[in-house]
C-alpha cells in the first residue's frame, strides 16, 4: 500500500496531504488525552503500536505470487478508537519514509490517509456493527482485523486510479487494473492479520482483563459466577 | 496443555500454514515481488517519473536490515508488554481474572 516516494502528482499529494493532516492531529491529541487521563492505559498503546510496527514490516507471500505486507492498525482501532491509530500508523509509515525509502514524504498523506486513516476506521466500524449485530468479541476481532488491512489496499487503489486513469478505460478501468493488483494479493493477508488479531486478543482477555473492561472491550466480570476457579 | 493453549497453538500454526501451503504448492515458480514495486514499475513502464527521490536509500542488504529492525522494535515492545502482563496476572492470582485458566 506504500505509494512510493514522488510517484503521485504533485496536486493529488497535496491533497491527500491536507485531507489526512486533521486525522493525525487529532490523533496526536487523542494520544495524549489518554496518556493523561489513564496512564494504565500506556502499556496496552504500547502494544498496539509495536503490532502494527511489526506487521507493517513483514512482508509476505500470497496465492498471487506477488508478497505484500500485512497493516496491524486494527487491534488498536477496537482498544483505543481509530484517532489514535491515526498517530501510531502516521509514525510507522514516517520511519519507512525515511529509513528504508518505503512510501516516502511526498506521498505520506495519501499513505496515512489508506494506512492509518481509512484502515482503522473500517475495521473499528465493523468491529461495531459486528458486535451490535450480537457477534462475538473473537468474530468481531476478525473481521475488524482483516478488514482494516483490506479497505488499506482498497484506498491505495483508488488512490492510484485518481491519479493515473486508464488512457480508455478511465477511472474505473484504473481502479479495476489496482485492485487487481492489491486487493486480490492482500486477502490471504487479511485473513492471517485477522487470525493473529483474535490470537492478540484471546491472550488479552486472560492477561488484560481490568484494561479491556476499562476500555468497554469486555463486559465488567462476566465470569464472577464461575466458582471455585480461584 | 490446557484447551486456551492449544487452541492459540493452532491458531498460530493456521497463520503459518496459510503463508506456507502456497509457497510449497506454487514450487518456485513465482517471483513474489512486492505489490507496491509492481505498480511503480507498471506507472515508469507507462513513462511516469517521480520527481522526488526519496532523501535516504539503503542499499540492499542495509535495507533488509532495517526492515528487521522496524520487525524487532515493534516484536520486542509486543512482548515484553505482553510478558508484563501475563507476570502481573500470575503474580495476583484470582486477583485479577477469576477465570479458571491457570
Amino acid at each position: 500500500m506504500h505509494i512510493a516516494e514522488g510517484f503521485l502528482p504533485a496536486g493529488h499529494a497535496a491533497g491527500w496531504t491536507i485531507a489526512a493532516a486533521p486525522f493525525v492531529v487529532h490523533g496526536a491529541r487523542a494520544v495524549v488525552k489518554e496518556v493523561r487521563e489513564n496512564p494504565e492505559s500506556t502499556m496496552l498503546l504500547g502494544a498496539a503500536g509495536a503490532f502494527t510496527f511489526v506487521l507493517s514490516a513483514i512482508k509476505l507471500p500470497s496465492v498471487t505470487g506477488s508478497s505484500s505486507h500485512p497493516t496491524g492498525t486494527g487491534p488498536g482501532a477496537i482498544l483505543f478508537r481509530p484517532p489514535v491509530m491515526a498517530l501510531l500508523g502516521t509514525v510507522v509509515l514516517l520511519f519507512q519514509a525515511l529509513l528504508l525509502a518505503h512510501g516516502g514524504l511526498t506521498t505520506l498523506g495519501a499513505n496515512a490517509f489508506a494506512f492509518a486513516v481509512v484502515g482503522p476506521w473500517a475495521g473499528y466500524g465493523a468491529y461495531r456493527l459486528a458486535r451490535a449485530a450480537g457477534a462475538g468479541l473473537l468474530p468481531a476481532v476478525f473481521a475488524a482485523v482483516a478488514l482494516a488491512d483490506l479497505a488499506t489496499y482498497v484506498t491505495t487503489s483508488l488512490q492510484l486510479a485518481l491519479a493515473f486513469p486508464d488512457a480508455e478505460s478511465g477511472f474505473a478501468g484504473a481502479l479495476l487494473k489496482f485492485l487487481g493488483v492489491f486487493a486480490v494479493t492482500q486477502i490471504p493477508l487479511a485473513i492471517g492479520e485477522g487470525l493473529l488479531g483474535v490470537l492478540l486478543f484471546r491472550v488479552l482477555t486472560v492477561n488484560a482483563r481490568p484494561e479491556l473492561e476499562r476500555l468497554g472491550v469486555l463486559k465488567p466480570a462476566p465470569l464472577a459466577t464461575t466458582g471455585g476457579a480461584a | 496443555m490446557t484447551r486456551r493453549t492449544l487452541v492459540n497453538a493452532l491458531l498460530l500454526l493456521a497463520v503459518v500454514a496459510l503463508f506456507a501451503v502456497p509457497l510449497l504448492l506454487d514450487g518456485g515458480t513465482s517471483e513474489y515481488g512486492g505489490t507496491d514495486a509492481a505498480v511503480t514499475e507498471e506507472l515508469e513502464a507507462e513513462g511516469y517519473t517521480p520527481w522526488f527521490d526519496p532523501l535516504f536509500s539503503p542499499a540492499g542488504e542495509v535495507e533488509s536490515g532495517l526492515f528487521a529492525l522496524q520487525a524487532a522494535l515493534g516484536g520486542g515492545v509486543l512482548g515484553y508488554v505482553l510478558g508484563r502482563l501475563r507476570g502481573r496476572r500470575t503474580a495476583t492470582p484470582a486477583a485479577a481474572t477469576g477465570a479458571g485458566e491457570q
